[in-house]
């Protein structure tokens, strides 16, 4: 069920949208937008993927969202993080750093 | 709750479907418009903008189609649309699917119907708490033998394996009851022991149980009758008024006080049939002349938890074979042949196992063929669907898309299938169980329940899979490049080489079942043929019990039959008449042990026993069993005179072996010394099957034990015996009214029930072998008239190059014949195995009995021979001109 990505490391991308919500609401572009930015491009996200995973969170009930004008007044589905999305996203990080960690420590001994 | 906000949203999306589209719709445009005023800030013209936001990111329909298919629903709306679609197609092709549902409802109707008999006898267990702990112990003398009461008192006293051990006396106990609520009614019964129910694990709904106060000896003064009575029987009789506990009633005019009444959901599997039930009464000090000796109880015994079968066998065999003297034993129950224990459920299936089993096994077969059939009419249907599903795989589908489409169609056909099947299933489990032998255990708890549901469920996804995964498979096999041309005009090699597989392994399956039906039918026929021992042509018989106080005088009740009889041979139409305590054919089992006063000792060692037949003169005239020697009992053998018997021809060559058995001497159990005086032939008493067995008959005047109460009058008539009926009725009602008539039949008609469990086994072969060769040849006919559709241009060329008509006929013949050929090679090879399966329930048929096998062979091959013979003419009659300029 859920989508593929091709561009965003399997797995990540549900935290990196979390990350991004929780400093505050957005609309789909504007997540994919800044996690590029911050990511200095070396992330691109796909709509498809995009859309699907903010659908998927929403349903996971960390994610809440609702119809908003945006700053040139259109319309656009703005997502906000839930309190049990923030507690899944501090569980994501800590999870990650523990793993980032044990995957540094493991291509440092190699070399 | 994710769960939870899942199911409702996804509902919520299904619900307002249109809704939930828009937004997704509104939402990709959006995140597209933002994407190109962002690059619009580059410095891009708003065309440049979104011309590159395309190319990155394909087209908003592929982007809002993959947001869309996002969560269950969309899966599951999916799935409707391919039933929808698969409905539609079914719906154009009502052929097709009419056959395909048919032949599937039959196989799974089968099926279902055979389980829902099966399921409670061999699968539930009894309906007990922790049945599985529950044994019935035989004493080990002539295979299987009923225990005497001392051998129970014995076990019980002595077995530290057994929690509980039961005695449920063999001789029923058959009060009549008469209240205001109705007339005389004849009760089935049995006597138990007064822990039968607790050894059980039952307790009455009302009242109490037996105590071991209710089971003293029947000659203390005192101790009232006291009864049971099933929940059947208190709301039928007793209006279910919870008053009857301590009631007094009268049953057989004796006062018994009901004390309880068992639960509504409570089996007897002992005797299904019983209503009330009392206690043994027999006597503790163990009389050796009493009936505390007869070998007529069935024990039952709970083994305490955490032992095992076998160290509870082990413990009855060093019982049996150390006998102490607290417990002496009376000769004939010395147990010297050792104790046979087995868990109360496989005893009671025992001799109706194989035939369900084999039933069973025709249920599978035939579900088999009928998925075969199935498999192979579908795989036909995608030769036609080729360009359909080419159009579709062009315009995007993906193979798994078709393959789901394709499967989706396939659970259609089956579900429908399943439905009707399930249906049939409803209907035909009551004939079922009508054919079914009477003496079933649980035959009470057949129905179509979950059990069964359950099943047909199973099977209906089973066969979608089965059925469904090798056409979806092969039919989505289409290329663009072959399937172009939008009409295919060579056949696919593979798909043909499966098909004619198929019908290979159906000729085959069919061969086997049919191979069984025939096996069945010749035993049943040469059953049918053995002599049983008397005519039974224009012979009625039925029961008569005698109920009332007065008797209880044994002369009452001699003169009432005498008088019953002399009426009958009144009535014009009748020829002779007489009675018997017991019938052949009819399940009673009035066996004693039979001691000849001078026994060759070759034959001293064995406890000879035999049906005691206390009988009217007349009796044997009226059944015409032949004498052999001597003379017939007559009217002259009364109490006073001498004491005589008959016994029947190989009883005496067996005990008394080259002598004149006349003027030897025997007695029946305990009773005084009887003189043979005629030897009569021998009679098939339990079945046609089982050899004569011993028979000793004496005149109800001088089997001065007790006189039987209940006899079976048997009347010869010179025309329809059952015509009589009324007459015999009215004749019996003039002596005296109150005497209820029971289990009225022909003896024609009890030989053939007496074969009951073979009828039902070969009822169910047969219609399972009609149907698969129903289908067979229906699979045959299919494959080679789509044979004959496809090559309609080889043949038109051959007939074109001078090919003779015969020759063109010959040729299909040939193709058809050759697949029915191998069908019935592989098939007699496969039924000359699985006939070792019925090998137990044949009668003097071989297992390889050739004429069954050739005439099987003989009736599938020219079933076979016709259905190619269709095609095979139109294939003949093709116009070369015609069928050539077409293209």
């Amino acid at each position: 069920m859920d989508a593929t990505n091709t561009d965003v490391i399997q797995g990540t991308l549900d935290m990196l949208i979390l990350k991004t919500l929780s400093l505050e609401p957005m609309h789909g572009f504007g997540i994919a937008r800044r996690v590029e930015q911050i990511s200095r491009g070396v992330f691109k996200v796909n709509p498809g993927s995009l859309l699907t995973a903010l659908a998927r969170l929403e349903r996971a009930g960390w994610l809440d969202s609702e119809w908003r004008d945006t700053a040139n007044s259109r319309r656009a589905k703005y997502y906000s993080l839930t309190r049990s999305g923030r507690r899944q996203l501090e569980a994501e990080t800590d999870d990650w750093t523990r793993r980032a960690a044990a995957v540094a420590r493991i291509l440092k001994t190699e070399g | 709750m994710s769960f939870w906000r899942h199911a409702s949203r996804g509902v919520r999306s299904l619900l307002n479907r249109s809704a939930a589209d828009r937004d997704i719709a509104d939402e990709v445009e959006n995140y597209f418009d933002e994407a190109a005023r962002s690059l619009q800030s580059t410095g891009l013209s708003p065309e440049e903008a979104r011309r590159a936001v395309r190319l990155q990111f394909g087209h908003v329909a592929g982007v809002q189609e993959r947001v869309r298919a996002y969560g269950w629903e969309n899966i599951a709306d999916t799935f409707g649309a391919d039933v929808r679609y698969g409905a539609r197609q079914l719906y154009r092709r009502p052929a097709f699917a009419l056959i395909a549902t048919l032949t599937l409802a039959l196989g799974i109707g089968a099926s279902t119907t055979i389980f829902s008999v099966v399921n409670p006898i061999l699968l539930q267990r009894l309906p007990y708490p922790d049945s599985g702990r529950l044994m019935i112990i035989w004493d080990g003398q002539n295979n299987r033998s009923d225990v005497t009461f001392g051998t129970y008192r014995e076990v019980e006293a002595r077995s530290r394996t057994f929690a509980s051990l039961a005695a449920v006396g063999r001789p029923p106990l058959q009060p009549t009851l008469t209240t205001d609520a109705g007339g005389p009614e004849r009760l089935e019964g049995q006597y138990v022991s007064a822990n039968y129910f607790r050894v059980l694990g039952v307790a009455p709904a009302l009242g109490r149980d037996f105590e071991a106060a209710d089971d003293r000896r029947l000659a203390e003064p005192g101790v009232p009758f006291v009864a049971l009575i099933s929940d059947a029987l208190w709301r039928r009789r007793f209006g279910a008024d919870p008053a009857i506990v301590g009631r007094q009633v009268l049953f057989s005019e004796t006062p018994v006080t009901i004390i309880g009444v068992l639960p509504r959901a409570f089996e007897n599997v002992l005797n299904p049939s019983a209503e009330i039930w009392s206690t043994l009464r027999y006597d503790p000090a163990l009389p050796l002349t009493g009936r505390e000796w007869g070998h007529h109880l069935r024990m039952i015994g709970r083994l305490r938890s955490g032992v095992r079968e076998e160290d509870a066998k082990r413990e009855l065999d060093a019982i049996a074979h150390a006998p102490v003297a607290e417990f002496p034993r009376a000769s004939w129950a010395s147990l010297r042949s050792g104790f046979i224990a087995t868990p109360l459920q496989d005893d009671l299936t025992r001799g109706v196992r194989p035939a369900l089993l084999a039933v069973l096994c025709a249920a599978a077969l035939l579900l088999t063929i009928a998925c075969v059939n199935v498999t192979n009419l579908i795989l036909a249907r995608g030769i036609d669907r080729r360009a359909e599903l080419t159009v579709r795989m062009a315009i995007g589908a993906s193979r798994t898309r078709l393959v789901r489409q394709l499967l989706a169609e396939t659970l259609l056909l089956v579900s429908v299938g399943g439905l009707i099947g399930v249906a049939v299933a409803y209907v035909v489990v009551d004939v079922v169980v009508a054919l079914l032998p009477p003496e079933l255990p649980r035959a009470g708890a057949i129905a179509v329940d979950g059990w069964a549901m359950t099943f047909a469920c199973g099977l209906v996804t089973m066969i979608s899979v089965l059925v469904g995964i090798v056409p979806a498979l092969e039919g989505s096999r289409v290329s663009l490049r072959s399937g172009a041309g939008l009409r295919s005009t060579t056949p696919s090699s593979r798909r043909d080489v499966m098909r004619r597989t198929l019908l290979v392994a159906q000729v085959a399956l069919a061969l086997v079942l049919l191979v069984g039906a025939g096996l069945l039918l010749r035993s049943l026929q040469h059953l049918f043929a053995v002599p049983t021992g008397f005519e039974p042509a224009n012979v009625l018989s039925l029961q008569v019990q005698t109920a009332g106080r007065r008797f209880r005088d044994p002369n009452a009740t001699h003169q009432f039959f005498t008088r019953v009889v002399d009426a009958v041979r009144q009535l014009p139409g009748v020829s002779a008449a007489g009675t018997t305590n017991q019938l052949p054919l009819t399940g009673d089992e009035d066996i004693w042990g039979v001691q000849f006063e001078s026994a060759p000792e070759a034959a001293a060692k064995e406890n000879p026993e035999g049906y005691r037949h206390a009988v009217s003169p007349g009796y044997v005239e009226a059944m015409r069993i032949p004498l052999r020697q001597g003379r017939l009992l007559n009217a002259l053998d009364v109490a006073n005179a001498p004491l005589v018997a008959m016994i029947n021809e190989s009883f005496a060559r067996r005990r008394l072996p080259g002598v004149d058995p006349i003027g030897h001497r025997l007695r029946i159990g305990p009773s005084p010394w009887f003189t043979v005086v005629g030897i009569v032939g021998d009679v098939r008493q339990t079945s046609l099957a089982v050899r004569p067995t011993d028979a000793v008959y004496v005149t109800n005047e001088q089997w001065t034990q007790f006189a039987d109460g209940a006899r079976w009058l048997v009347v010869r008539t010179t025309g329809d015996a059952a015509a009589l009926t009324p007459a015999i009725r009215r004749a019996i009602a003039s002596v005296d009214n109150g005497q209820p008539i029971l289990r009225i039949s022909t003896m024609e008609e009890r030989v053939s029930a007496s074969e009951a469990q073979r009828w039902f086994t070969l009822a169910l072969f047969e219609a399972f072998g009609v149907v698969a060769l129903i289908l067979a040849a229906v699979g045959t006919y299919g494959l080679l008239s789509g044979s004959v559709s496809e090559r309609v241009r080889e043949i038109a060329v051959r007939t074109a190059l001078g090919a003779t008509r015969i020759s063109v006929l010959a040729f299909v013949l040939r193709q058809g014949m050759s697949l029915t050929v191998a069908g019935i090679v592989i098939g007699l090879a496969a039924a000359v195995i699985a006939s070792r399966f019925l090998e137990t329930m044949l009668f003097s048929v071989s297992r390889l009995d050739a004429v069954t096998y050739v005439g099987v062979v003989v009736l599938l091959a020219t079933t076979s021979a016709f259905a190619c013979w269709i095609p095979a003419r139109r294939a003949a009659r093709l116009d070369p001109n015609v069928v050539l300029k077409a293209d």
